[in-house]
């Protein structure tokens, strides 16, 4: 455990501040629907760091497992996703997410 | 901490209802299974029916002895049980409003009734959870089965447009929601809700309140989305337009009345202490989204748009009476949204007759089928909220609720915005009775008999509620206690 301690607890903060801001970022500004999704999946890797992060400070386990259901969750998430991604594929040739908005008045 | 991990019967009874759901679910797809694919398979609807009927008999059953399961990560009090019950009769409603609808496009399949009782499972969790972890995994029980659902009709380029939007912005709120709780549980070492109040309630041990109030704030967000209030509230007419017509009434009522539970909860119990920061924010949150709710819907020509836009504005009035913050917003806020529920999904039920929601369509309406569009005019009057209707006693508990509250100018903005309102809806009553028919419009389909019962059920309760509203008023004044 001492090596860890090497590095300090903020570093983990910031580091995984930065990496879910780079996740909005790229939710917003990106235009391909794949690279939006992995957008999202590293806005969820960034809550991971934190919970870590925070569980090693508290010296809990709870923070640990968390990251546990936030991976389950998010393998869930990604499934259907893909799917639905497939499936606009399929109809629309095209995973430009300008091109899918058929939606509007 | 206690080495007997083995959950009593008392605990287990107060996880019931979602076990019976998630039996019932596997049960409709082995159901499904022993039919032939391409031939009829009747008896789906009847299986997910039952299965909600036994699941909201046991809410019932464990809400009669209220307490804690699990190590307080469930807890079922009054207010648990009045969302479950809630949450069943719209699940029954989805249903039974279904059935024909999937059938006369050939598109019945067990996972439809497996989808709607998978996503109450969630729901419910998120009504009884009392943990932030609990809280998460319910939303994201009954988001990612909502996501399917909205893609259902998946060769409908529409339907993918709709569930593809829905799962982007969906995924993306519980990022936020997801961030805000790692923070919480960072800075006060626990993510159960009562925990979480005592060490922000003690100013000894309270951490640093800047920190704590950013962390709420995107808790706020995620749970902003998810009942489709102010900043994120574009992706609603987007979604129920797209979705399959029952989908989108599922999908305005159980995710929707879920989330204000949960919201209720986590916010009066969890940052309660804390209640003079997010506040504020609230009442700006509910202003904003009452105004860009009513305002873009007066724009709109579809009926399902119009709706969305008016999801959104009734999200709006609901967080007026979370904002009260007081017990009489909490049963304002049960009230309105049982009433909700019920007139709203009435109205999505007559849309779900047509196969195209422009304005257009329903003009004539009322000489062609005078029943249907009688049941369409009593479900716009309430949203309207005028007297004699639920949405009347709705708009007027929420309001003396605000107005209880001293939140007299947002009161005032309130009655003004819903006074607006009442333009959109009175327009598709005008497109029904005053408009004579197009030539040669596709003649109505016939509403099937499980579609007639639940216009007519709807209907019933509507008026029912606005005649009569002190069995419920009184039913959520009595759920409007947290057990803390």
């Amino acid at each position: 455990m001492p090596q860890l301690n090497a590095v300090p607890m903020s570093w983990y903060l910031i580091l995984s501040a930065i990496l879910f801001t780079l996740g909005v970022a790229g939710f917003l500004f990106r235009r391909n629907i794949i690279t939006v999704f992995m957008s999202i999946e590293l806005m969820l890797n960034a809550v991971n760091l934190s919970f870590v992060a925070f569980s090693h400070q508290l010296r809990q386990v709870d923070g640990q497992i968390f990251t546990f259901f936030v991976m389950v969750v998010a393998a869930a998430e990604a499934a259907v996703g893909l799917a639905i991604i497939l499936t606009v594929f399929k109809n629309r040739q095209t995973l430009s997410i300008d091109e899918v908005s058929s939606l509007k008045n | 901490m206690g080495t007997n991990v083995m959950p009593s019967g008392e605990e287990l009874l107060r996880f019931l209802p979602e076990m019976i759901l998630a039996i019932f679910a596997v049960l409709v797809m082995l159901w499904e299974s022993r039919h032939d694919e391409h031939g009829e398979r009747p008896g789906m609807p009847a299986f997910a029916l039952i299965g909600l009927g036994l699941a909201a008999a046991a809410s019932i059953v464990a809400g009669a002895a209220p307490g804690y399961a699990f190590r307080n990560m469930l807890v079922v009090d009054s207010f648990a049980t009045f969302f479950r019950l809630l949450l069943m009769g719209i699940g029954a409603m989805a249903v039974m409003t279904a059935s024909p609808f999937l059938r006369a496009r050939k598109a019945e399949g067990g996972e439809y009734y497996s989808l709607i009782l998978l996503s109450l499972i969630g729901q419910s969790l998120m009504a009884a959870s009392n943990e932030l972890i609990m809280v998460f995994i319910g939303i994201e029980i009954s988001s990612i089965s909502s996501y399917v659902l909205a893609g259902y009709l998946k060769d409908d380029k529409r339907v993918n447009e709709s569930a593809l939007k829905y799962f982007l912005l969906g995924s993306f709120a519980t990022g936020f929601l997801l961030y805000g709780v790692s923070w919480i549980y960072g800075l006060t070492g626990s993510t159960n809700l009562n925990e979480i109040a005592s060490i922000l309630g003690n100013a000894d041990i309270a951490p640093d309140a800047v920190l704590t109030g950013a962390a709420t704030a995107l808790i706020l967000a995620g749970l902003c989305f998810k009942v489709s209030a102010f900043p994120f509230q574009s992706w609603a007419p987007d979604v129920y337009q797209g979705a399959a017509t029952p989908v989108g009434a599922f999908l305005s009522a159980a995710p929707k009345a879920a989330a204000f539970a949960t919201l209720l909860r986590v916010f009066l119990t969890a940052f309660d202490p804390m209640a003079d920061r997010w506040l504020p924010l609230l009442i700006v949150v509910a202003l904003l989204t009452m105004v860009i709710g009513n305002l873009a819907a007066l724009w709109q020509t579809d009926v399902k748009r119009i709706l969305g836009y008016s999801s959104i504005a009734n999200a709006g009035y609901v967080l007026v009476a979370v904002a009260a913050h007081s017990t009489l917003g909490i049963s304002a806020v049960l009230f309105y949204l049982a009433a909700y529920s019920v007139m709203n999904f009435g109205a999505f039920a007559v849309v779900s007759l047509r196969e195209e929601t422009e304005l257009k369509d329903f003009e004539g309406l009322a000489k062609r089928q005078p029943a249907t569009a009688a049941l369409m005019t009593v479900f716009m009057a309430s949203l309207i909220g005028l007297p004699m209707t639920a949405g009347f006693f709705g708009k007027f508990y929420i309001f003396q609720s605000a107005i209880d509250a001293e939140l007299y100018w947002l009161a005032g903005l309130g009655l003004l915005t819903s006074a607006v309102a009442a333009f959109y809806y009175l327009r598709v009553i005008a497109a029904m009775y005053m408009k004579p028919s197009p030539e040669g419009a596709p003649e109505m389909a016939v509403p099937a008999a499980s579609q007639q019962a639940v216009m007519f059920v709807a209907a019933a309760l509507t008026i029912g509620f606005g005649i009569f509203p002190g069995w419920l008023l009184d039913w959520a004044t009595r759920s409007s206690g947290l057990l803390r």
